[in-house]
């Protein structure tokens, strides 16, 4: 039985660099994505993420007021089905596992090419 | 005090940032000790503070031009100055953030701050720092590392 097309899904992107928050947005080339807002840090974010109600989200790390792993807590502890790419510089092991234990579903680690960029997508709207 | 292998990981950030995100490699020049406490600027640069288990500062600094070439080469359009002063931080901020694969956890990085047509501005907080000269098409850049 056809299922019809699947509805898009709503994408947040959270990173202090204005340069990669229109980077990401320019090099998603998923179909099934609609950007719906951007943030530069996690306060921002929460707030944006509760008015849009996306369901990816890409984010940064190291950012000022509120950081990322903070708001990874936050973002899930409103909707623990949203997917959260974790897109950040700190190339330690510690530093992603702490993210994905604190509720994130995936890790790039910068800097990335957008084949990169679209595979990590890719591979986390696998899970949706 | 830098140990040889403490160099190679920033020398092996520099050259990954530029193999990716341009996707054109750099050429990394020797690394040289400055011991006066001033081992210069171009006209941006991006600083990183480093505390926990390390205490100090690492800065990209770079000249308007290259810059521009390299948002060029990341397919950005916008070349304003504002852009050009979020790329020199990012930069700074991605060979740091690297360099925890090494150093781990506890090299511990501050969001980047940017200082722009003011070389007075950076100064280091210890006199002896490492400096890393990188090359990228025409243009000249430095990479400066500078830890307890």
């Amino acid at each position: 039985m056809d299922d019809g097309p699947k509805r898009s899904l709503k994408l947040m992107i959270v990173d202090d660099s204005n340069i990669i928050r229109r980077r990401i947005e320019r090099s998603q080339q998923i179909a099934r994505l609609e950007v719906v807002g951007a943030a530069s840090n996690g306060r921002e974010a929460v707030e944006l993420f509760r008015r849009t109600q996306p369901d990816v989200v890409t984010m940064d790390l190291t950012m000022p007021e509120m950081d990322g792993v903070e708001c990874v807590q936050e973002l899930v502890a409103i909707n623990s089905k949203v997917l959260i790419l974790v897109v950040s510089a700190l190339a330690d092991k510690a530093t992603a596992v702490d993210a994905i234990e604190k509720g994130a579903n995936g890790f790039l680690c910068k800097p990335f090419t957008d084949r990169q960029l679209n595979d990590a997508l890719e591979e986390l709207l696998s899970e949706a | 005090m830098l140990k040889e292998a403490e160099i190679r990981t920033f020398i092996d950030g520099a050259t990954n940032y530029f193999e990716t995100s341009a996707q054109q490699a750099a050429s990394i020049g020797s690394p040289y000790l400055v011991t006066d406490g001033n081992p210069g600027t171009f006209e941006y640069t991006g600083v990183i503070g480093i505390t926990g288990a390390r205490k100090g500062m690492v800065y990209f600094t770079a000249p308007r031009g290259m810059l521009t070439v390299l948002l060029m080469r990341m397919q950005e359009t916008d070349t304003s100055d504002e852009n050009i002063k979020d790329l020199v931080g990012e930069v700074a901020n991605t060979i740091s953030g690297n360099a925890r694969r090494d150093f781990g956890k506890n090299f511990v990085i501050s969001v980047p701050l940017v200082i722009a047509h003011d070389a007075d501005k950076v100064t280091a907080p210890h006199s002896r720092s490492y400096v890393i000269p990188i090359n990228w098409r025409t243009h000249s850049a430095k990479l400066v590392v500078c830890l307890e």
